[in-house]
């Protein structure tokens, strides 16, 4: 029992002596290596930094990153690509039914006016056929006005021939008298009187 | 190896050695600049090959290539503007090389360069340069004008102008500064329960029982430290791409 506590003792004691002797090499050496300035190695360590550093940025700057840039232009040209491609699409799309509605409201129109020019057209020609039936039934009209007039004309002329035939014949068996003069402008003024002359 | 003399080590992780034998040694390849290696090798085969179908449909590996080259393409596009295109390869480089070299660190055995102040501080001083570069080529003397700004009166410039210049001279202090911190914070914090579970595991009969505990949090850590490797790359990047926004556009 008593052996081991002083084999512990020992053992704590070198422990002790140990973290001693550490702590002052690393006093002797300044604490943390990182600030030991007076390492040849601090100093080769930066120099070689700036080697690697160097070297990396050229590769990376000159040859790796432009590469991964022409991999993502590429690709967003790509995509800009198809969207504008479907853009494109889409307004040609938007073209063709708008020329399809104009197409049509077009042909709309044509038949439209194709119906009001046959309509106009049979119009007039109806019209025009008409006038020209009311023109010939006029002439006929007036024709046979002017027969009417003639033969009435005839007759009142024959009415007044008659009249004074007549009248000389009475007069004569009346009175025995013939006075051819008198008698036709009493005739004249009888027939003036009825409005007949 | 942390463990090693019953003492927590957190900080041995982060010492320099030679890498590749003594090729390596002549040269002081250190096997900080071999993860260096190993992450741009894996950066560039993932963006090379993952490319390389050139697929209008992404495959798995394009795909992801396709994510990050678009995360930090809008990140560049939305911080700097449409004249941010120049400077997309440099915002890249640096996104993926911090972003891969923390994440390359969580693996076991692996190194983590981010976790180095000279080398966050280089590649920091190299924005800065950069982006002091830009601004220079682009706006000449106006470029000064930018420590003091418009309309601002003019009794004020012995005030401001001291303070935009340290403010502007500081900015690669607080962009190495902040990723360092974080990659140390982390894996030292991952060292001490990585050593709790050892030392607890070896405490006799109730030891793995107990050890159960810090290898649980160590688990969570790991999780955590993922989103901090992923957030601190993010952050460099964005904060460089603001860093390059004022220099294009001086405001």
């Amino acid at each position: 029992m008593k052996s081991a506590t002083t084999k512990a003792t020992r053992l704590g004691l070198a422990a002790l002596a140990m973290t001693a002797v550490s702590t002052a090499a690393m006093a002797a050496e300044g604490g943390m290596p990182q600030l030991d300035f007076g390492n040849p190695l601090m100093l080769a360590q930066v120099v070689w930094l700036l080697i690697i550093f160097g070297v990396f940025y050229y590769v990376l700057s000159s040859i790796v990153l432009p590469k991964a840039a022409a991999v993502l232009d590429e690709r967003r040209s790509r995509i800009e690509g198809d969207l504008e491609a479907a853009r494109a699409a889409k307004a040609e799309a938007d073209a063709a039914l708008v020329a399809h509605q104009a197409a049509t409201a077009k042909a709309r129109a044509e038949s439209q006016a194709a119906i009001a020019t046959a309509g106009a057209a049979a119009q007039a020609d109806a019209a025009a056929r008409t006038a020209a039936l009311n023109a010939k039934l006029n002439e006929q009209i007036a024709a046979a006005e002017a027969r009417i007039n003639t033969a009435r004309d005839a007759a009142m002329g024959a009415l007044r021939e008659v009249a004074t035939d007549t009248t000389n014949a009475l007069v004569q068996r009346l009175t025995g008298l013939r006075n051819e003069a008198a008698v036709s402008s009493a005739v004249e003024r009888a027939l003036a009187a009825q409005g007949k002359a | 190896m942390a463990a090693e003399g019953k003492t927590i080590d957190a900080l041995s992780q982060f010492e320099l050695t030679h890498a590749f034998g003594p090729i390596g040694a002549a040269v002081n390849f250190t096997q900080s600049n071999a993860h260096m290696l190993a992450a741009c090798v894996v950066i560039v085969a993932l963006m090379a090959w993952g490319m390389a179908p050139r697929a209008v449909v992404p495959g798995r590996f394009q795909a992801l290539a396709e994510t990050f080259y678009e995360f930090v393409e809008n990140l560049v596009a939305g911080q700097v503007g449409h004249e941010g295109k120049r400077y997309f390869p440099f915002v890249f480089a640096l996104f993926m090389f911090v972003l891969f070299g923390n994440v390359i660190g969580l693996l076991p055995f692996a190194f983590t360069y981010t976790s180095h102040i000279a080398v966050t501080f280089g590649l920091a001083f190299l924005v800065f340069l950069v982006t002091t570069v830009v601004a220079l080529a682009l706006h000449g003397k106006k470029f000064f004008g930018y420590f003091f700004p418009e309309g601002a009166p003019l009794w004020l410039a012995p005030i401001i102008v001291p303070v935009e210049v340290v403010s502007y001279l500081s900015r690669p202090i607080s962009l190495s500064v902040r990723l360092f911190a974080n990659m140390v914070a982390g894996h030292v914090l991952l060292k001490v329960f990585a050593t709790f579970v050892v030392l607890l595991g070896g405490l006799g009969f109730i030891g793995p029982v107990i050890a159960v505990l810090p290898l649980s949090v160590n688990v969570l850590l790991v999780g955590f430290e993922l989103l901090v490797a992923f957030l601190q790359a993010y952050v460099f990047a964005i904060l460089t791409s603001i860093y390059l926004h004022d220099a294009v556009h001086l405001h």
